[in-house]
């Protein structure tokens, strides 16, 4: 197959309620190279999850309206139907998550687990499946593998549960992993230990990923290229040192600005002011004009355009101004 | 100011600046684990076992570590939520419940705490200004000056109170919220204020107007703070001195530059190590340390940190380290025995 693994064009994703629509996901475009690690940057509530979500149809079919083009591998993802999914989840796409306990079932064991996912999408018997499920933990290193198989899930420590996730996660040796802040739970010794675990396995697997995190340090240490979102759209995005040293749109620059990092003390730090949009009465403008020090009338009127900065780095904004760090 | 609360012995400055506003000593909490049918205890949590330190007068003490390592049980043993197993807090060199100290309601009126979780920590059904007022009005402040402090408190943390007096906590974003738990904690005027993980919950960017916000009512209210995070660079930014702790000990305490710049113990190494990089040409390589921080139900004997410590050696597993000054800096202490000379560790100061 030649070209992009993924490719996301206009995905818009609405929630339905009885007094009111949620506009989650609002134009989204990314395409994704083969073995390519995107980190996806943003505030609670600015869409992250929710475009994973669409990425393997896990909304609930009932109050979302979907709409746009998704492309994974070939698979026309917005189209298919329960049992193409079924065979797409776990095969060609899986995902890992901030709370592991949604990965797992508390009642089987997670040797059980990840040989029974082996089994549902390869042609093998129970041995072999079982193998494969000592051969992941060994893996994802948790320390004597032979005897965690038969552990049921609680019986974990929190890393040990992540490492087990990402095991079931990687069973089937997908195309593409999604990562919904899976290390935001752990303790700061133990994050760092996952987040190179993580590296050394997208290398060693060639997968591409989507890494989704709030924490602009994770994201550094994970990603190639960077974007970030604000009100359900991408709002930058780069080569990571484009979206951290040349960062154009006011937004990630106020991000930057805010977050705490290094010798600061004595500094007073640069607030965004105000609170993100309520996605429920989405502007007609810029989402982020109620918030950002340059808006003028043009900002809070039109939607704006996509600014090319270098290739491969673009902004949406009016008035893009590279703020070099 | 016309409305006051009636003046306590600790509201005045009692042992002069040089006296620490708190001073902890062995303080001890364990929780017992109850299980089977006879629901007896079968496991004890040392959460907090055997801490010492002071918090001088106008500082802020920032406190790390990692998860279940004792820094909510610490603060909660500071404003008294819970009783500690052994161990004192002197307030202002008053003991605190003893009969010549300070009683416990007065204590309450001068710490103050400010907690995570800025939704579970107001009462839904009460307007903002009630939530505020309520305090005050416990302490005996009359019913039109409890709310005249609300309005003022909720200007002091940047709320217009013409538009929040009449709201109710689901009717306000995360940080308006936890604005108004802070103002909630200033309501009675202490001198101390409790933050365990106050910004933790928030968005980066509300996050840095609430610390702007804390900076500034310390500078204004001559407040001194214990300020409680996982996130190593909001408590360096924050703090004049730092502690950290480990599985219910303190492993290191000191001038927050020297943690930061000269950390002695091999887990505030580790620890700072394990920070993410913020540079995409200088990614981490190598995690500083291997496994999971052991459970704090039978934790390590001797060090706590020597399962996972590069440096142990027979004598770690053997014996507790003192927190004892590093050669050279008073005011910098540590738990190691590589800092003792003559603990019979190979790289003490003195051995070579
Ligand atoms: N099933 C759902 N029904 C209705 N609204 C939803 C649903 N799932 C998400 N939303 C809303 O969609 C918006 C985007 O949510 P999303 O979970 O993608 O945010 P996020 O960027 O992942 O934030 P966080 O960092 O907090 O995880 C939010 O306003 C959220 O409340
Ligand atoms: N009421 C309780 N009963 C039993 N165990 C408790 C109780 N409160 C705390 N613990 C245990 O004591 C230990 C210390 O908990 P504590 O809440 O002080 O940790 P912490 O450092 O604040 O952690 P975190 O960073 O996760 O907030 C943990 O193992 C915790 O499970
Ligand atoms: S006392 Fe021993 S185990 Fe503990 S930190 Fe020092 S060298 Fe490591
Ligand atoms: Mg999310
Ligand atoms: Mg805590």
């Amino acid at each position: 197959m030649t070209g992009p693994l993924v490719s996301v064009e206009g995905l818009r994703v609405l929630f339905k309620s009885a007094d009111r629509t949620v506009h989650a996901v609002n134009g989204v475009d990314f395409a994704l190279q083969p073995g390519e690690v995107l980190g996806l940057l943003g505030e609670s509530g600015s869409g992250k999850s929710v475009t994973l979500k669409a990425l393997l149809r896990l909304l609930p079919a009932s109050r979302t309206t979907l709409s746009g083009k998704v492309t994974v591998a070939g698979h026309d993802v917005l189209s298919m139907d329960e049992r193409a999914l079924r065979q797409y989840r776990g095969g060609v796409v899986s995902m890992i998550f901030q709370e592991p306990m949604l990965a797992f079932d508390p009642v089987f064991t997670v040797g059980d687990q990840i040989a029974e996912a082996v089994m549902r999408h390869e042609d093998v018997g129970r041995a072999a499946a079982r193998g494969r499920a000592l051969e992941m933990l060994e893996r994802v290193r948790i320390p004597s593998a032979k005897r965690r198989l038969d552990a049921y899930p609680h019986e974990m420590s929190g890393g040990m549960r992540q490492r087990a996730m990402i095991a079931l996660a990687l069973a089937c040796k997908p195309q593409l992993l999604l990562a919904d802040e899976p290390t935001t739970a752990l303790d700061a010794t133990v994050q760092i230990q996952i987040l190179l675990l993580l590296r050394e396995l997208q290398k060693e697997f060639g997968m591409a990923v989507i890494f989704v995190t709030h924490d602009v340090g994770v994201a550094v240490e994970v990603s190639d290229r960077m974007a970030v979102m604000y009100g359900g759209r991408i709002v930058e995005r780069g080569s990571a040192a484009d979206v951290i040293r040349r960062t154009a749109h006011p937004y990630p620059q106020g991000l930057l600005a805010s977050t705490v990092h290094g010798a600061m003390r004595g500094t007073r730090l640069e607030a965004i002011p105000g609170a993100p949009p309520d996605l429920s009465r989405m502007p007609t403008g810029c989402a982020f004009a109620p918030r950002c020090r340059l808006a003028d009338d043009t900002c809070r009127s039109v939607a704006p355009p996509i600014a090319a900065l270098a290739p491969g780095h673009e902004a949406e904004c009016h008035q893009p101004r590279v703020l070099s760090a | 100011m016309s409305a006051s609360i009636p003046q306590g012995i600790a509201d005045e400055d009692i042992g002069g600046p040089a006296q620490p506003l708190l001073s902890i000593r062995g303080l001890v909490k364990h929780f017992p684990i109850k299980g089977g049918v006879l629901n007896r205890t079968v496991a004890v949590v040392q959460a907090v076992d055997g801490i010492d330190f002071d918090v001088a007068k106008g500082e802020t003490l920032g406190i790390v570590g990692e998860s279940g390592c004792g820094k909510s049980t610490t603060a909660r043993l500071l404003v008294r939520l819970i009783d500690p197993d052994a161990g004192e807090v002197l307030y202002d060199g008053l003991k605190i419940g003893a009969q010549d100290g300070l009683d416990l309601r007065e204590m309450r009126r001068h710490v103050q705490m400010v907690f995570q979780d800025s939704f579970a920590s107001l009462n839904p059904r009460l307007t903002i200004e009630d939530s505020i007022s309520f305090g005050p009005k416990v302490h005996g402040l009359g019913a039109k000056e409890a709310k005249a402090r609300a309005r003022e408190l909720l200007q002091q943390v940047g709320l217009n109170p013409n538009l929040f007096v009449r709201r109710y906590p689901h009717e306000l974003s995360g940080g308006q919220r936890q604005r108004v738990n802070i103002a909630r904690a200033l309501a009675l005027r202490p001198r101390l204020v409790i933050l365990d993980e106050a910004v933790s919950a928030l968005d980066k960017s509300v996050e840095a107007q609430v610390l702007n916000l804390l900076q500034d009512l310390k500078a204004e209210l001559g407040l001194t703070y214990v300020f409680i995070s996982h996130d190593l660079n909001v408590v360096r930014y924050m703090s004049d001195r730092v502690m950290v702790m480990y599985l219910g000990r303190v492993a290191e305490i000191g001038p927050v530059d020297a943690i930061y710049g000269n950390p002695r113990h091999p887990y505030t190494k580790a620890l700072l190590s394990a920070m993410p990089s913020m540079d995409p040409d200088a990614r981490t390589q190598e995690a500083p340390i291997a496994g999971d921080p052991p459970n704090p139900i039978n934790p390590p004997a001797g060090c706590r940190f020597h399962t996972r410590c590069p440096f142990s050696e027979p004598v770690c597993a053997a014996k507790v380290p003192d927190l004892a000054a590093v050669a050279g800096d008073a005011k910098h202490a540590v738990a190691c025995h590589m800092n003792v000379a003559g603990s019979g560790h190979s790289r003490t100061a003195g051995a070579a």
